[in-house]
Formats: C-alpha cells, sequence, structure tokens
C-alpha cells in the first residue's frame, strides 16, 4: 500500500479534516457551554432534509446543507434563551426534516451512495474545491468566533448580565447559530449528520472534565478533535471501515477515560465543600 | 412601568444617594426585580424616567454593578471564579481576552474586597453558594460602579453566611461610598445596616426609615386591606390584619 500522504485524496483528507476539526472544537465549547448539544444535533438532521433536497434537484449536497441549517439556525437563534429546555420542540422538528431527507431519498433513486456519504461522511472523497469551501468557510467562521468571544462567553455564562451590561443579546445568538450552521455543514463531511456529536460535543465536552479555563479547555478540544480525526483517517485508510466509526470509537474511548480521571484531576476541588458541610453541623 | 399589557408598578418615585443602603421590600410579584430590571435599562419604562448618576438609565451604563437572582452555576463550568469577576470589567468588549496588568490588578482588588482570594483561582461551578454570590458581588464591584443593584442575594444561604455577606456588602457599600438598593423578603436581619426602605405592594411604593414605613396604617394604605405589623424583641413582623379585631 503507498504512503496515505502521498496519495492526493488522503492530503484533501488530511487538510479538510485539519480545517472541520478545528472549527467544531471552537464552535463546540460554546455549544455545550450554551447547552444546546440537542440543538446542534438537530441542525444535522435538517441539514439531512437540504443535502437530499440538493441531490434530488442536483445541486452539490454541501449548498443544500448550508441552505437547511441556517434557516433552523436563524429560527433556534431567534428564540434564543428561550430554546433552553425546549428538547420536545426540537425534537419535533428533527423528526420532521429526518422524515423530509426520507421523502427526498425515496424520490431520488438513483445513487444509494448519496444516501451512505450524508448519513456518515464522506472524507476520502473530498475534491480539491470541496477542500476550498471548507477552508474558506472554516477562517471566516473561526475569525469571527474570535471576534465574538468574550461577549458571547459573558452572554453564555451570565445572560441577564451580560445584557445588562449592554451585550448585543439577539445578534450574538443569531450569530452564534449561522456559525453552528456553518460548522455543522462542513462537519457533515467528514463523519456524517448522525455522528456530527463526535465532533461538535465530545471533544469539548471531554475537555471540560479536565480543565477549568475557557482557552485551556478550547486548546485541548482542538487537539482531541485533531487527534480523533487524523487517527480517524488513517485507520480507514487500513482498514476498509467507515472513517466515522473510528472517529466516533476513539472520541468515545477518549471521552470515558476523561470521565473515569476526572476525580483524580479534581480532588483538590471538593475540599472547601467538605469545609462548609462541616462548618454548619 | 409595565410588562406586556400588565400594568406592575404606578407611581413609584424616590431617590437613592450616595453611599446610601436602600432595601427593596413587598411581596412575591409586587415588581421588586422588575423595579431592579428598569433600573439597569434591561425594561423600557411605559413612562416616566430613570436618572442614574445624572442621566438616563440605559442599558451598559458603567456607573450600575448588578446582581440579579439565578440558579447555581454548572459545577462542570469551564471557568475560574477570576474570570468570572472579570467579565465584569471587560465581558462586554469584543474580541479574546488578554487582561493587561491595570485589568489583573483591578479583579484582584475586587477579589480581595469581598475576602475570595483563596478560591478565586478555582472552578467557579464547584464553589458553594455563598462563594459564589461573593464572586458575582465582586463582578458587580469590577466595573467601580455608583449604584449598586442586589436581587435577594442572600435567597439560598443559611443564617450564618446570609449575616457574613450582609455585613460584607454594607462594609463594601460604606467603604466605596457605593449606594445600594438591595430587594430583600425579610428586613430583620437588615435593620441595622439599612438607611432606608422602599415597600411596594399593590403596584405603589411608600419609601422612608423602616419604623416610618413598616407601619400598621402605612402598609394597609399600600395593600388596600388590612395589615398588622408587630415589634418584638427588635424584630418587625408583617401579617394580614383581621377584619373582626
Amino acid at each position: 500500500m503507498p504512503n496515505p500522504f502521498e496519495l492526493e485524496f488522503m492530503q484533501n483528507a488530511y487538510l479538510a479534516g485539519t480545517v472541520i476539526a478545528i472549527l467544531a472544537a471552537t464552535v463546540g465549547f460554546f455549544v455545550v457551554l450554551r447547552g444546546l448539544s440537542f440543538a446542534a444535533h438537530a441542525l444535522a438532521h435538517i441539514g439531512f432534509a437540504g443535502a437530499t433536497g440538493a441531490v434530488l434537484i442536483g445541486a452539490p449536497p454541501l449548498v443544500g446543507l448550508l441552505a437547511f441549517t441556517m434557516l433552523g439556525a436563524a429560527v433556534m437563534g431567534w428564540l434564543g434563551e428561550r430554546l433552553r429546555g425546549r428538547d420536545v420542540a426540537i425534537g419535533i422538528v428533527l423528526a420532521f426534516a429526518l422524515g423530509l431527507g426520507a421523502l427526498f431519498l425515496t424520490l431520488y433513486t438513483r445513487y444509494a451512495t448519496e444516501t451512505f456519504a450524508i448519513l456518515f461522511g464522506t472524507i476520502l472523497g473530498v475534491s480539491r474545491t470541496d477542500l476550498l469551501t471548507t477552508a474558506i468557510l472554516g477562517a471566516l467562521a473561526i475569525v469571527a468566533l474570535a471576534v465574538a468571544f468574550r461577549p458571547l462567553l459573558f452572554l453564555s455564562v451570565d445572560p441577564e448580565v451580560a445584557a445588562s451590561r449592554g451585550v448585543p443579546e439577539r445578534f450574538l445568538s443569531v450569530g452564534f447559530f449561522v456559525l453552528l450552521a456553518i460548522a455543522v455543514s462542513v462537519a457533515v463531511q467528514v463523519v456524517g449528520v448522525l455522528l456530527i456529536f463526535t465532533l461538535i460535543i465530545a471533544p469539548p465536552a471531554t475537555a471540560e472534565y479536565l480543565t477549568a479555563r475557557p482557552s485551556t479547555t478550547i486548546a485541548l478540544a482542538i487537539g482531541l478533535g485533531l487527534l480523533e480525526t487524523w487517527a480517524g483517517i488513517t485507520l480507514a485508510y487500513y482498514i476498509p471501515w467507515p472513517v466515522g466509526f473510528f472517529i466516533a470509537s476513539i472520541a468515545f474511548a477518549i471521552y470515558l477515560l476523561a470521565r473515569f480521571l476526572h476525580p483524580v484531576f479534581h480532588v483538590h476541588r471538593s475540599e472547601p465543600a467538605a469545609e462548609h458541610a462541616a462548618d454548619h453541623a | 412601568m409595565s410588562l406586556g399589557r400588565r400594568t406592575i408598578l404606578q407611581g413609584v418615585s424616590g431617590s437613592v444617594r450616595a453611599g446610601e443602603f436602600v432595601v427593596v421590600l413587598g411581596p412575591n410579584g409586587a415588581g421588586k426585580t422588575t423595579l431592579l430590571r428598569a433600573i439597569t435599562g434591561l425594561i423600557p419604562l411605559a413612562a416616566g424616567t430613570v436618572q442614574v448618576a445624572g442621566h438616563p438609565a440605559r442599558r451598559g451604563d458603567p456607573c450600575i454593578g448588578y446582581v440579579p437572582q439565578r440558579r447555581p452555576l454548572d459545577p462542570d463550568l469551564p471557568l475560574r471564579g477570576v474570570e468570572l469577576v472579570a467579565l465584569g470589567l471587560d465581558g462586554h468588549r469584543w474580541g479574546i481576552p488578554v487582561p493587561d496588568a491595570r485589568d489583573r490588578e483591578r479583579v484582584a482588588r475586587v477579589i480581595a474586597a469581598v475576602g475570595a482570594e483563596s478560591y478565586a483561582d478555582g472552578p467557579a461551578g464547584r464553589l458553594s453558594g455563598g462563594e459564589q454570590q461573593r464572586l458575582f458581588l465582586a463582578q458587580a464591584l469590577a466595573g467601580d460602579p455608583q449604584l449598586l443593584l442586589l436581587d435577594e442575594p442572600t435567597a439560598s444561604l443559611d443564617l450564618h453566611h446570609q449575616r457574613e455577606l450582609l455585613d460584607l456588602i454594607a462594609r463594601v457599600s460604606r467603604e466605596r461610598r457605593t449606594a445600594v438598593m438591595l430587594v430583600a423578603h425579610d428586613v430583620n436581619p437588615l435593620l441595622s445596616i439599612l438607611d432606608r426602605v422602599w415597600y411596594l405592594a399593590g403596584g405603589r411604593c411608600a419609601t422612608g426609615r423602616p419604623e416610618e414605613v413598616i407601619r400598621s396604617d402605612v402598609l394597609s394604605r399600600l395593600y388596600g386591606s388590612p395589615v398588622d405589623v408587630f415589634s418584638a424583641g427588635g424584630r418587625l413582623f408583617v401579617s394580614a390584619g383581621d377584619r373582626n379585631a
């Protein structure tokens, strides 16, 4: 077997995977912080309807993904804080989007491979054009996140005080969902709509167990996302199983490890609470 | 002051002087929180004005420090106490926070002012309710406000920690000449430190020293129904009056 780094499709896969892992982990930090994991998951399923719809009319799936996730994002962002705890409403929209996707697939009967690609990703089939689109979208989204970082952090941790200090609530809420829509749309290329959690939620959720500083958490999440993506792509080159399976399995294993290690890292933190308990007794 | 079609407060008028400690009292739903939110500019007024330090109240006014009622922080929140406090100083600014020496010193000073040095470097979500409340107070003080708005800051604390926090707020207010408006349910723990009370009920407001406001005749007029006030052991008790008495 040739060295994977010499093949163009593998180079494309590593490069696209790198951009996507960085973007997904950074956006994912705020998704976890804002308690929007389920909304992110739903957005991917809304994207599924968009992607299958695009295939049906002969457009690139990424265009359909972006169009549908952006629309969903705008609505969710508009609802803002009211979205917290609205799992049932999100779930019903998610189910409707999946149903719509199923209809589009039935109407478009030619290639089952398209379906598989949208559901589970096609990182090994990324073209130079896809790579360029991904890189541009990713760079724009990361710059936007860097600019909005501090007020978005404030709004996520402490919405009422942030609003009273003049942080533009609705603008940031809608803006963040638009960035999430971009992250979901490009991440679908790697892991597909069904495994979106592995790139957007797993790395930051794992990192949160290991550190309490926002910047360290994001750096660690990016590191984990890169490690998982690169390892997944490499393994899929040598073993003919799906990339998504490898990435999801590695992410799961590392998450379990972090949860297991969690008490070790946080031993000193429970001490003040214990002192207070003694105080009250 | 209206929320939707409902008028919450009407004809409320009063002033708070620099360094003055005002306690806002009243039954549930009387509009105590609404009053604070109107002062921060979070709720528009249906009529009238709120002036803070000589200008109309608006969102993002650095003259105001606000500690609302909130849920306890998520234990896994990836944020340390110092970062939580620093958000009060620069959280509204764009970009990635890169605190300079001056900002760091200001944050350290307010953390010292609330006595949170020993735990401010740890994860904020893992602290006790009282410790978190001190950090929120430090966050509100970080911008060096002239008016501090506190919404039931002692709500989830036991008596011992309530006393500590209230004494701390009184000391901070005195030392910094910061005016305080503190929403409370029970006036008794505050009698020794407050200057005036604002009593909200029935959409109206009565202000003055506690002995001028917390009286049967004043509160009965406010509620529009008989109210009895008892005093025992230097403590005040308010209860619905008995018409047949």
